[in-house]
């Protein structure tokens, strides 16, 4: 029994920097941009958060700067594509290859080091109820803020004029251009958003789950995300799904790894990638699903005309 | 008020301007970088952009570098034309040199002149391979090959690291997780005694030139842009969407596998975990910097080199930290796509009618 909770909520732990993550990037291809770079905002806002909780000994200053250096570096990607037109896919890369450099090079005097995890919420006799206190009422704040992300994101995607606009825009920049809408600017702030949350699941990696600073520790989080808001369909609720999903495959191959089931590490370190995969090609299999839940510009560059 | 407006046609003086530009910016910014971290900007532009040209050990350490990236970049060239986003080739560069490698080892006590043809072609054949996963699972099922091809990296570097801590791991070693060393018939013939610069250099440029002659004249080549410039008028032509991709994944795996065999047989003359160092994304760099064009790419693997070996030096000389390199790197791809908008706009100021008008 308690070793179940102990997977459960070690599940919790793995898939919250997922869900930032992915939730981010769902509002950002929702308004009809893809931006690739999710890797390397993650890592910029792992840093960042890592070093302002060492210098100012504040989670909460740490978790501000690492969401204000993904939305940061999101603002490179942002000018790039929304004022100078580059392709979307070239510069989500460039964004990628930047920020693992950036993050190496800020973070040489941080290797090492290891700060208090955030404190995990404790509350008066419900935190201290059997199964349910342990597995829901005892977590860090991030975790919440992440659950409350994806409702928020929903409710504001399905059932707000702001969210209707930002989906106008993704499916038919031409179209709501025409109406009056500001397709750069809705864009731009999109991409802003993302960028925070990339930043926050960032630093949930370095501030919770190991906490530690690590070059290149993200270790291609941030393109699973980038697979979940596919395996998603575009959904906020489906995000959720897939972010729980692999971080159960993720938590379940540590702990085989940890009993020593006779496979080599290596193979089960295989797994999260795998399942990437396969459960990429079974979604994407019905191009007709996808096609009908993809933003119709997605990837698209827009320039006004007139 | 400054706006972009169309041009009618792409400028052609632009797009060989504007990979100059991006150097050039890239070198300013650089500078600017180093004044903050405290160095003197001149001496340490100097140690990272001159030192490495300035002797002849260093541009044969050039070439050593920039083999794997003109070979990789030369491939997904064809691919970034066509619209085929293979940025796996870190993946596919460490399984060609596992397939290769592994011809070396199983004729580890055998010389001959042929083996070192046979490993070329393993390792070819196992960067098609593993290229050719991202190519079925998007024609077939439809499925985003950047994120396969990308997924599959991380489990091609960890495969590496798998069988060489076990079935390849030198028997008469001590341990260590590293495969017997390559004897002379299975490594690469170095072409200035006394330096690391190899064959794989001569045969990068060979490569690249066919690349270009395909490019230009031959009908592939011409299918292949028109598949990027025109989808639709692909699509009625009657090309076939899926031989262009599984052509462009094969090109790319292929040329992949065979830079990543080169680097196995060559500079480090056995197996290791960390035989992969980042080629196959710096690569991408160096396709956009050379303009998706084999002879531009030359160029451009050139230039990347120079920031390779630059960081070495600056390392050694300044105590500046290796990742200065990667935000180099970046920073030039980002001033690169950033100025191309000149290629098909140009600045315009703003009438004001147009202002009148909300643009």
């Amino acid at each position: 029994m308690d070793l179940t909770i102990l997977i459960l909520q070690g599940i919790i732990v793995a898939a919250t920097p997922l869900l930032f993550a992915a939730i981010g990037e769902l509002v950002v291809e929702k308004s009809g941009v893809l931006n690739l770079g999710v890797e390397g905002m993650m890592i910029v806002g792992a840093i960042a958060g890592f070093a302002m909780t060492i210098e100012s000994g504040s989670h909460l200053l740490g978790l501000v700067a690492a969401a204000t250096a993904g939305a940061a570096t999101a603002a490179i990607f942002a000018v790039l594509t929304q004022f100078l037109m580059s392709n979307q896919v070239a510069t989500g890369l460039a964004l990628t290859i930047f920020g693992l450099g950036v993050s190496a090079l800020w973070g040489q005097g941080y290797s090492g080091q290891s700060t208090a995890p955030l404190a995990r919420l404790h509350i008066p006799v419900i935190s201290d109820l059997p199964i349910v206190g342990p597995l829901l009422f005892s977590h860090d704040i991030l975790v919440y803020l992440s659950v409350a992300l994806v409702v928020g994101v929903a409710w504001f995607l399905n059932r707000t004029r702001a969210g209707l606009i930002l989906r106008a825009v993704g499916e038919s920049h031409s179209s709501a251009h025409a109406i009056g809408y500001p397709v750069v600017k809705v864009r731009f702030l999109a991409l802003l958003f993302g960028g925070a949350c990339a930043g926050l699941g960032g630093a949930y990696l370095s501030l919770v789950q190991t906490p530690l600073w690590v070059e290149d520790m993200t270790a291609g989080r941030g393109w699973i995300a980038l697979a979940i808001v596919v395996f998603a369909t575009w959904k906020p609720g489906r995000a959720f799904a897939g972010a729980y999903l692999f971080g159960g495959v993720t938590v379940l191959q540590l702990h085989a790894q940890g009993f020593g089931v006779g496979i080599d590490a290596q193979y089960l370190s295989m797994l999260p990638y795998v399942t990437t995969v396969v459960v990429l090609v079974i979604i994407s299999r019905d191009k007709a699903r996808v096609s009908l839940n993809a933003p119709a510009c997605l990837g698209k560059p827009f320039y006004a005309s007139s | 008020m400054l706006r972009l407006e169309l041009r009618k046609e792409p400028s052609r003086a632009m797009r060989y301007a504007t990979p100059v530009l991006a150097v050039l910016l890239t070198i300013l910014a650089g500078g600017i970088m180093f004044a903050l971290m405290g160095k003197d900007p001149v001496e340490a532009l100097h140690v990272f952009f001159i030192s490495p040209l300035s002797d002849l050990f260093s541009i044969t350490e050039l070439m050593v570098k920039a083999s794997p990236l003109i070979l990789i970049a030369v491939g997904l060239s064809f691919g970034f034309r066509a619209g085929v986003w293979n940025i796996g080739a870190e993946g596919q560069f460490t399984v060609g040199a596992l397939t290769g490698g592994v011809v070396a080892l199983i004729f580890y006590n055998v010389p001959g002149i042929w083996l070192l043809p046979m490993m070329t072609i393993a390792g070819v054949l196992g960067g098609m391979a593993w290229a050719a996963i991202p190519a079925f699972l998007r024609t077939r099922y439809n499925a985003n090959e950047i994120l396969v091809s990308l997924m599959l990296t991380y489990v091609a570097i960890l495969l590496l690291s798998v069988l060489v801590h076990g079935p390849l791991r030198d028997p008469e070693g001590l341990n260590f997780p590293e495969s017997r060393m390559f004897h002379d018939s299975a490594t690469l013939p170095i072409l200035i005694a006394g330096t690391r610069a190899n064959i794989g250099f001569v045969v990068a440029i060979l490569v690249a030139i066919t690349a270009w002659i395909v490019m230009a004249r031959h009908v592939i080549g011409f299918q292949v842009r028109v598949m990027g410039e025109a989808p639709l008028a692909a699509r009625f032509s009657g090309f076939l969407e899926s031989r262009i991709v599984w052509l462009c994944l094969m090109i790319s795996g292929g040329l992949a596998g065979m830079a990543g065999l080169f680097e196995a047989a060559g500079s480090v003359g056995q197996l290791v975990p960390m035989l992969p160092v980042g080629y196959g994304f710096t690569a991408i760099i160096v396709a956009f910097l050379g303009r998706l064009n084999p002879i531009g790419i030359v160029a451009a693997g050139l230039v990347m080199a120079v920031t390779y070996i630059g960081g070495e030096a600056a390392q050694i000389e300044l105590g500046l930290p290796s990742a200065v390199t990667g935000v180099f790197q970046g920073m030039l791809l980002f001033f690169l796509l950033g100025i191309d908008v000149l290629v098909h706009y140009q600045i315009k100021s703003r009438r004001p009618s147009a202002v009148a008008a909300k643009s």
